[in-house]
């Protein structure tokens, strides 16, 4: 804003222009539309006209609603896109999430059936999946190995090993005695809002005050831009990226708790499938390039809420399960070209292109 | 000759002053990655052959190609974007959607070369969107062929959710039919190709030529390299990295002409986690992922490690739920030995 | 000349920036068979200017007349089929390629089987040959020679599109003098052939040498267009700087030599200090308040042993004494937790972190010597940033801004502030001067004076054998990765004392 008002001098209409200029070119703004878009849309043709509608439910003390339950499903979505944006921003990636979910998932279930109690099922689960980011840091920060490989050999042995877990099965652990904290955790409501949303927007606020109020998130921007300076300035590049893939590992393992808690249930082969996709797709959305560098964590927060919206839309409009993909690819297609400098610029280039040609004309002349 | 003119890295001038003192056989360190990746396949073959007695027969070897010829055309499609430092994940979604089209399109009794003509256009026009998108819109190449990868899964999945069988009769199934070359009274010592293996190799010298023996070619070598540089070398940067997406998204859609080919069916979910299957050949051949150095002749040899990994295993008795754990050990323990023999090789 | 029609004639060109004009109407003109020079200070617009004729920027208003016919340059190739080829200050190859591939790129020797390879090389040696590059083997990758040499090569790459005007955007910055002699032989020899050479250079001494025409700007607007030789150098700097000559503070006269005390001891010491392949093993004391000069050409050396010092490569031999207590200084960390800094000749891959903003890029090596979880209270981070910042005269004085936005003086300005504000007592300043300005220069040079008398011990290291005359007390002499004098600078010595050091000596230390 600062610059904005500096340009008063030149007169306010500049100024205001300027603004609109600097609001079509952030990310957040097609976010924030594409976010109301795709509510309108289910506002509009969702088929019992209650897209909107809010109850009390009595049992779950909570509220109630399509719109509710969207949040519920966002919590996954937070975990693993806030840990992918760090990752990112040290221009690297990390394939392996959805696999970690199902791992801790996974493991988790399998504790749980065997009769362990549930906070150490939950602490053990989350060690494990902390573990795998730590193996993914170790192979990318002390051996050098490229993180596209280095997670995505980590994404096919994390589907095994959730399979080893569970030796193949589907654990389901929803009669077990005793597991109530963590149904809670995923099901249940505080302030009529759902924990596991309010839980997981907690640790995105908690990771960006690390990240902002304490020097990481500057030195995550520096090895992700520039790695042999950064080196230079005495900041050791292999520790940030080990920390950077352990956050990940650990934040994915909550995400896959959230998920399989939600119906007590692993899916060894489904759960967490594709969401790696849904996380960079998130950042991506959220500004962040995945070429490294500067980051923003509400960005990344905004777009794993698209992404959750946008599955919302595509139940409550009624549009074949199987058509999915392609209605997901369009959205985040219109909302990378919306975000393109090209169209921002559209018209300036073309008053730009008129006045040469002017210029042109009358030179030749 | 022609591999030592085309390929200036693998060349050694004696006549230089600067260089005269090293050893004439000087082997560049670009090749290193590649050269391990041979070695180590070939001691796969080996090590198979001890212990199973199978694997270096015709018949091993001809099953090799015949069933992989796909994953190798698959490999050199990605080579492309590779080098270039982008990726196409969008290659396996094609695959499915060309498959799916395909069949849809021979039930109905469409003639078989117009088939192969149309799942070649929804190949081409997959990789022109992502071209687009990557080139106008400044779409990074991750999300612009994710996108097209889930648009591309999207539509398979809307026309169709069954397995599809190829009708009999129609003229489509010659590129699968084997062709003998060498006929042994035991089957397992026969040594047979068949037309997918011919369009595999005939890719594979396409790409090969297309790398080094066109401008072209060396326009994805530079970008590689440094984008910017080759922009202000004046080098046709956009041009070129629509030529690579075109070529993928085609060479895709051939894939899927040859895979559908030899088992006569398709299905939407055909070709999932394919193009993972191809970054990894890709890798295994010693291309680097950000970009600038590798080989197309690298991406097969990759292909096949990737292929010869599943028999092994299984004659192993991994028990399945290993499976993927094995495989990814395997690409790990691979790419930390070329690391290792990367670095050996730089300090000499 | 004047009767010649020129072969391109910029008028009036303006190019914005979203909230800055870089260039406000700026002209130039330029006449087959001349070397013209395009002058001014950091920001002014030079490079700007540059890239608006070679279709890397969109120009917002203005023409382009290549031969008299109007262009509008969409993008690099547009003005490489003009005739218009540049070579740019920090080198534009592709380090994965071979330099014959570099050379020839885009315009390879083809036969009926595609690229003929041995054709292409051949032509690529031609050329190279031109450019006295002979003993190149055009197989080798680029990225095993010098920058320098990559400078050579990408000229020769120029001259292979037989361009109409070749544009030379500070080619001398990375050169030692023999080179720069040759490249000039080829600069005459390509403008006799009737070419336009567009020059760009800080070293007034060679804009005289080598110039006929000169166009000056200051701040994106045009100021004068004069004859080389009917310019005095005062009176071109006031162009530039837009003061007069009289009001420049030139710090011209020698150091005078700092006296040592008697028993004082060194803040550095190191003994036999060496890395196989880097530097043979040197010694070396550094006292407070003294400023050590490293003089030597281009790969003696010089920058290796700044880099050990620093830990910025791990030493294999030798013992690092600091103030009388031995030290491991194997890694930057080390260095700078122990009061060294190291300001690196390579600034925009070593030096900057680009994306992020002046003030982070200040505070980055402090905050790291304190701990990731340890932040610089704002209040303290506010004061450095001011501090440093008005100390340096940094331009713009805006903290906020991405540093990768700066001119190259200013990013110089911004990298010395950040290793100061980390208190160092040992400062070793690789070459700090290259490639900015006249102005930046002497504010630099002064500061590095004004620190000595602070009390720091300051290591100078730089390619311009004047100012490490001018500046320091000691000057240590390398050749071929050897140290190989050590000179007491008092008032008997001068430039062409450290020549003949260097001509005179093998890396023995004798007389050769």
């Amino acid at each position: 804003m600062a610059t904005a008002k500096r340009g008063n001098n030149a007169g306010t209409g500049i100024a205001a222009r300027f603004d609109a200029r600097k609001l079509l070119g952030n990310n957040l703004t097609w976010s924030v539309v594409a976010l109301v878009i795709l509510i309108a849309l289910c506002t509009i043709f969702d088929p019992s006209h209650e897209f909107l509608s809010l109850h009390w439910n009595k049992n779950t003390g909570g509220l109630s609603g399509p719109l509710i339950t969207m949040l519920q499903e966002s919590a996954r979505y937070l975990m693993i896109a806030t840990g992918m944006t760090l990752v990112i921003s040290t221009a690297g990636i990390d394939l392996s999430v959805g696999s970690v979910m199902a791992v801790s998932g996974a493991a988790a279930m399998q504790l749980l059936t065997s009769g362990m109690n549930v906070w150490a099922a939950i602490l053990i689960s989350l060690l494990i999946g902390l573990l795998l980011g730590c193996i993914n840091g170790a192979l990318v920060s002390i051996l050098g190995l490229q993180p596209f490989i280095t997670t995505l050999i980590m994404m096919l042995a994390g589907r095994g090993i959730a399979k080893v877990i569970t030796s193949g099965e589907n654990t389901d652990a929803s009669r077990v005695a005793g597991s109530e904290p963590l149904r809670w955790l995923a099901n249940g409501f505080v302030f009529g809002l759902p924990v596991n949303f309010l839980l997981a927007l907690l640790i995105v606020i908690l990771v960006g005050l690390l990240c902002r109020k304490t020097a990481m998130g500057m030195m995550i921007e520096s090895v992700g831009i520039n790695p042999e300076a950064s080196r230079m300035t005495g900041i050791k590049p292999k520790k940030i990226l080990f920390m950077v893939y352990a956050i990940s590992g650990l934040l994915a393992a909550v995400a896959g708790l959230f998920a399989t808690a939600s119906v007590m249930r692993v899916d060894v082969s489904k759960t967490g499938q594709d969401l790696e996709m849904y996380a960079i797709l998130a950042v991506v959305i959220g500004g962040t390039s995945l070429l490294g560098g500067k980051f923003s964590l509400a960005g990344s927060a905004l777009g794993a809420i698209v992404i959750a919206m946008i599955r919302k839309t595509i139940i409550t409009l009624g549009i074949d399960s199987a058509a999915t993909p392609a209605f997901f690819a369009l959205v985040v297609i219109v909302i990378c070209v919306m975000q393109a400098p090209k169209i921002h610029n559209l018209g300036a280039e073309m008053k730009r292109r008129r006045a040469l040609k002017a210029q042109a004309k009358a030179v030749a002349a | 000759m022609t591999s030592a003119t085309a390929n200036p890295a693998t060349r050694n001038n004696l006549k230089t002053k600067s260089r005269a003192k090293k050893p004439a056989l000087r082997i560049n360190t670009q090749m290193i990655p590649t050269i391990a990746a041979v070695v180590i396949f070939i001691c796969m073959i080996i090590m198979g052959q001890a212990l199973f007695g199978t694997y270096t027969s015709l018949g091993f070897i001809s099953s090799l190609f015949i069933d992989h010829a796909y994953l190798i055309i698959l490999a050199v499609a990605m080579t492309l974007p590779v080098l270039t430092g982008g990726i196409d994940l969008s290659i396996g979604a094609i695959v499915a959607i060309c498959g799916v089209v395909g069949m849809t399109l021979l039930n109905q009794g469409v003639n078989s070369w117009l088939v192969i003509v149309v799942m070649l256009l929804i190949g081409l026009a997959f990789g022109a969107i992502a071209g687009t998108l990557i080139e106008e819109f400044n779409m990074q190449p991750f999300i612009a062929t994710l996108s097209t990868m889930f648009l591309a899964r999207g539509i398979a999945a809307m026309i169709s959710t069954d397995s599809l069988i190829a009708p009999e009769n129609n003229n489509y199934g010659w590129i699968a039919t084997t062709i003998k070359i060498i006929d042994n009274p035991k089957i397992k010592n026969d040594l047979s190709i068949n037309a997918g293996v011919i369009i595999a190799a005939i890719v594979v010298a396409g790409g090969y030529i297309l790398l080094h023996k066109t401008r072209t070619g060396r326009t994805i070598y530079a970008i590689g390299g440094s984008r910017s540089s080759a922009e202000l070398m004046g080098l046709p940067v956009k041009r070129t990295q629509r030529i690579i997406y075109l070529t993928s998204g085609t060479l895709a859609a051939l894939a899927a002409i040859v895979y559908t080919a030899n088992i006569g069916s398709a299905k939407n979910t055909v070709g999932v986690g394919w193009e993972l299957d191809a970054v990894a050949s890709v890798v295994i051949g010693g291309t680097i992922v950000t970009g600038g150095f590798g080989y197309v002749l690298g991406s097969v040899i990759g292909a096949l490690v990737r292929s010869t990994i599943d028999p092994l295993t299984s004659d192993f008795g991994v028990p399945s739920e290993w499976t993927t754990i094995v495989v990814g050990l395997m690409i790990l323990i691979f790419v930390v030995l070329q690391r290792a023999v990367t670095a050996v090789g730089k300090k000499e | 000349m004047t009767d010649k029609q020129p072969i391109v004639v910029m008028k009036g060109i303006t190019i914005e920036f979203p909230g800055v004009k870089a260039l406000d109407g700026v002209d130039l003109t330029l006449y087959p068979g001349e070397v013209h020079a395009l002058m001014g200070e950091n920001g002014a617009g030079k490079s700007t200017m540059i890239k608006a004729l070679t279709g890397v920027y969109k120009i917002n208003a203005g023409t382009i007349l290549v031969e008299g016919r109007p262009q509008t340059f969409n993008g690099t190739l547009d003005a490489q089929n003009a005739g218009i080829a540049t070579v740019y200050q920090e080198v534009n190859l592709c380090t994965n390629l071979s330099i014959g591939e570099n050379v020839m790129l885009g315009h390879e020797a083809r036969g009926p089987l595609g690229i003929n390879w041995k054709k292409t090389h051949e032509e690529a040696r031609k050329y190279l040959a031109q450019m006295g590059l002979d003993h190149l083997d055009s197989h080798a990758p680029l990225s095993s020679i010098s920058i320098a040499m990559q400078q050579l090569v990408a000229i020769a790459r120029a001259m292979v599109i037989d361009a109409k005007v070749l544009i030379l955007d500070e080619p001398t910055s990375s050169l030692d003098a023999n080179e720069v002699q040759d490249l000039f032989k080829i600069m005459r020899k390509v403008r006799d052939s009737g070419v336009a050479i567009l020059f760009v250079s800080h070293f007034l001494d060679q804009i005289y040498e080598i110039t006929d025409r000169l166009t000056i700007l200051r701040n994106g607007k045009f100021i004068k267009e004069v004859m080389t030789r009917d310019t005095p150098r005062d009176e071109l700097i006031g162009m530039m700087i837009g003061k007069s000559a009289a009001e420049l503070s030139q710090i011209g006269a020698k150091k005078e030599r700092r006296a040592a005390k008697a028993g004082e001891k060194p803040i550095v010491s190191v003994k036999g200090l060496g890395k196989k392949g880097d530097i043979n093993p040197a010694d070396l004391d550094i006292y407070s308040g003294e400023v050590v000069g490293f003089a030597g050409l281009l790969g003696s050396g010089r920058t290796e042993l700044g880099r050990l010092l620093y830990g910025a490569d791990k030493p294999d031999s030798g013992t690092y004494e600091l103030n009388g207590k031995q030290v491991a200084i194997g890694d930057p960390y080390t260095a700078l937790k122990n009061k060294i800094a190291y300001s690196t000749e390579n600034r925009r891959d070593e030096g900057i972190i680009g994306d992020l903003t002046v003030r982070e890029n200040i505070l980055i090596a402090l905050q790291a010597t304190r701990g990731m979880f340890k932040p610089i209270p704002k209040k303290e981070a506010d004061e450095i940033v001011d501090k440093y910042m008005k100390e340096l005269n940094v331009r713009p004085a805006d903290p906020n801004k991405l540093i990768k936005n700066l001119s190259g003086g200013n990013q110089q300005k911004v990298l010395i502030a950040r290793w100061l504000a980390t208190h160092p007592e040992l400062l070793i300043l690789d070459e700090p001067t290259r490639g900015i300005d006249i102005g930046a220069k002497a504010e630099i040079q002064q500061v590095v004076l004004d620190l000595a008398a602070e009390g720091m011990g300051v290591v100078f290291i730089s390619s311009e054998l004047e100012e490490v005359v001018r500046l320091s007390d000691d000057i240590e002499v390398m050749k071929d990765r050897h140290k190989i004098a050590e000179i007491d600078n008092d008032d008997t010595v001068s430039q062409q004392t450290i020549v003949e050091t260097i001509a005179n000596t093998n890396v023995n230390g004798k007389e050769a």
